[in-house]
């Protein structure tokens, strides 16, 4: 479940999603046939959902068991955050710092679950089940539906068939990957940062996300050869404030508060991509 | 142990941050500031591990086959490959380079 968001009106490639707000407009299809929302959740689900596989072989290339690497698709079920986890344990980081690692990059979710919460209006005893599911795909499919039932029927879709192929799919790749040895004289240890990039890529909307990029590269590559494994990329994350902060000041100077007004309209476009 | 520990907390975080979306009442999230920093954070930190995984080998900088994987995968995502292709590219440039090597 690479988190790249394919909009269902795409054709699933990660390119198409960069070019920011979804295709075609919600009321333009007021009364959608479930059948064809079927097909949206079905073809982000299928998609994405094989590209556990690349987990599965990072995992354990990454040296995690078996267990390990299907327990964190099973109960984390969110791609980046795994990729991420993974990553900085290989590379020697402490627990604490991987973990705060991951969850910095699982914390989008909390404003995808916001959005959703309101399409879906779900009973209160179905949350928690429903919360597993809430990452970048479902939210994807389910957001442009134009009615409450197409839309849980996109995101349980959706959903289900993300959950079944990324699990069954990380099995496969762990147990290929236990196969063929040194994972490394495959190039398998480059399936991270290329899923990082895929998933980067279609960010990269505007100046700010890409100075905000290009700031974080600096910073983890200056850092990392004086703080400890981890560290960082953590502190990288800092390149977020900055960049908000200068792009702030350098707002209020020529305009008025008008500037900021449509610079966060267009981040709410954007937002349900990244 | 400290591989479980590290589960541990990030399916524990994880999962709270998905659940908390869905309970907290709309608006508490909603502030213009928290909205943009939500959507930076995520792109700094992707920059920063590609960045990691690319040219790091434990506490040192390295220039070796797995850039070239990188710059394999750029070129897919220009090129508006699917997902899966543009990691396969990274991971068989990669190996290409290696074997040559």
């Amino acid at each position: 479940m690479a988190e790249q968001t394919a909009p269902p009106e795409s054709t699933g490639t990660p390119g198409a999603i960069a070019a920011g707000p979804p295709g075609p407009a919600s009321e333009a299809r007021p009364d959608k046939p479930d059948a064809a929302v079927v097909r949206d959740a079905l073809g982000v689900g299928i998609a994405v959902g094989l590209s556990g596989f690349a987990f599965g072989v990072t995992s354990a290339g990454s040296g995690l068991s078996l267990l390990q690497t299907c327990v964190l698709s099973l109960l984390v079920f969110t791609g980046a955050s795994q990729f991420a986890l993974v990553g900085a344990l290989a590379a020697g980081g402490n627990p604490y710092t991987a973990a705060a690692g991951a969850f910095f990059l699982g914390v989008r979710n909390a404003f995808y679950g916001l959005r959703l919460s309101q399409l879906l209006a779900l009973p209160r005893a179905v949350r928690p089940f429903a919360a597993h599911w809430v990452i970048d795909e479902t939210t994807a499919v389910t957001l442009p539906q134009p009615t409450r039932r197409a839309a849980r029927i996109g995101f349980t879709v959706t959903g289900l068939t993300l959950y079944v192929l990324w699990n069954l799919t990380t099995l496969v790749g762990a147990l290929g990957a236990e196969a063929l040895g040194d994972t490394d004289a495959w190039g398998l240890d480059a399936a991270s940062p290329a899923v990082f990039l895929a998933l980067l890529a279609p960010m990269l909307t505007s100046t700010t996300e890409r100075v905000t990029a290009g700031l974080a590269v600096v910073l983890a590559l200056t850092l990392l050869p004086v703080l400890p494994a981890g560290v960082p990329v953590l502190l990288s994350a800092l390149a977020a404030p900055v960049v908000l902060f200068l792009m702030g000041r350098k707002r209020k100077g020529p305009g008025d508060g008008k500037g900021s007004d449509g610079t966060v309209t267009q981040r709410k476009k954007g937002e349900r991509h990244s | 142990m400290n591989v479980w520990i590290a589960i541990g907390l990030t399916v524990a975080g994880c999962y709270l941050a998905k659940l908390l979306g869905l309970l907290v009442p709309a608006g508490v999230l909603e502030r213009p500031l928290v909205q943009r920093m939500a959507a930076l954070l995520p792109v700094a930190l992707l920059a920063a591990l590609t960045a990691q995984q690319t040219f790091g080998d434990g506490q040192q900088l390295v220039l070796d086959a797995r850039a070239a994987g990188l710059g394999a995968a750029a070129l897919a995502l220009v090129l508006r490959a699917p997902f899966l292709v543009v990691v396969g590219a990274g991971v068989l440039v990669t190996a290409g380079v290696r074997a040559l090597a």
